[in-house]
């Protein structure tokens, strides 16, 4: 693949090491001319000096065949208006936002950046996860930037709704059963599955109710 | 009508000065204290310290009807983040981003935001000057 990285930062010059380790294509784009003679002694042809979020700037870095733009800077600004330029007059690049401020994130979403990181929204979400491991409940996937989140429960005996079917049960609006591994076998369940100890539940739930669906559990 | 300028830089505060004295209510936004020293002694607007990007320095006028908002900073990527943050979030009659970079301000006319370039503004001038002389 093709990757332009935007920003040669900490995040900018790491990803970009670790990105030519895996044998990818690599540009690094860096606006400061110190910072890219510096880097040049290992980067060599894979790094130009100049400003990226300018559509003069990432032609030149070849945008027109990049499988992937990153903007890594510290401005949310530049790297919203990058993935927007790149979008917009480059043929196909999935773009990828560094977000520093995490409530610029939704904006970013509705405004055509495929994808947006926040290093505080993971680190945050990390020791949420933490938190939660004591309660055996433990998030397998989150959809929609962490509204949505899959999650797995092994049921203890003591369980509130071990020897109870589904039907009986009032589920916290907001959340769904998807299945039931019970040993080696995979149920999908439905209103008269009853649960036993030591099934592995998995639900879909969002995240205002999450607390509930771990009441009820 | 109710404007509401951020940057106020050498156009901002001549700006506003003027849709003052014609009348109109203003509110100036400057993340620098210093900068509202270039609007005039009898400018009866309001003035904010603030960051235009942060929405708390904006939301207070803005949820009050507001006809124009101008992003005026002299950084094009501020103008055109803090202009389509607004459109998101408010409703208002008009948002202008001033972009310096005459590409940019085309492509995000092309994305639906009103744009003022005042690099193609200077140059249309000229060309009309040369052509006259």
């Amino acid at each position: 693949m093709y990757i332009i990285i935007v920003g040669a930062g900490k995040v900018g010059y790491h990803l970009g090491s670790l990105l030519m380790a895996e044998g990818h294509e690599v540009m690094l784009i860096e606006e400061d001319r110190s910072k890219v003679e510096l880097l040049s002694l290992e980067f060599h042809d894979a790094i130009m000096q100049g400003n990226g979020s300018t559509v003069e700037v990432l032609k030149e870095a070849g945008a027109n065949r990049a499988d992937v733009i990153v903007a890594t800077t510290g401005n949310d600004e530049d790297n919203l208006v990058i993935c927007q330029i790149s979008k917009l007059m480059f043929l196909r690049p999935r773009t990828i936002a560094r977000v520093n401020n995490p409530r610029n994130e939704e904006l970013f979403t509705g405004l055509g950046v495929d994808a947006s990181v926040s290093a505080t929204k993971i680190i945050n979400a990390v020791i949420e996860e933490q938190v939660k491991a004591g309660d055996m409940m433990i998030p397998l996937l989150t959809l929609k930037e962490g509204n949505v989140e899959i999650v797995e429960v092994e049921l203890s005996r003591s369980s509130h709704i071990v020897k109870k079917k589904i039907k009986d049960l009032s589920m916290p609006p907001g959340s769904i059963f998807i299945a039931v591994i019970r040993g080696e076998e995979l149920i999908i369940p439905f209103g008269d599955t009853e649960f036993q100890p030591e099934d592995k539940v998995l639900a879909l739930v969002k995240r205002e109710s999450e607390q509930a669906l771990r009441n009820m559990l | 009508m109710k404007v509401m300028i951020i940057g106020c830089g050498r156009v901002g505060s001549v700006l506003a000065n003027r849709l003052d004295e014609e009348g109109h209510q203003v509110v100036v936004l400057d993340r620098n204290q210093q900068a509202f020293r270039r609007l005039s002694e009898k400018f009866s607007g309001k003035r904010i310290v603030g960051n235009g990007l942060v929405e708390e320095f904006v939301r207070p006028t803005l949820q009050e009807k507001t006809d124009i908002l101008l992003a005026m900073t002299d950084k094009d990527n501020v103008n055109l983040m803090i202009t389509q943050r607004v459109k998101q979030n408010f409703q208002l009659e008009r948002v202008i981003a001033v972009v310096h970079d005459s590409i940019l301000a085309g492509l995000y006319k092309e994305l639906g935001v009103e744009t003022v370039c005042p690099t193609d503004l200077v140059i249309k001038d000229l060309l009309q000057t040369i052509k006259e002389s």
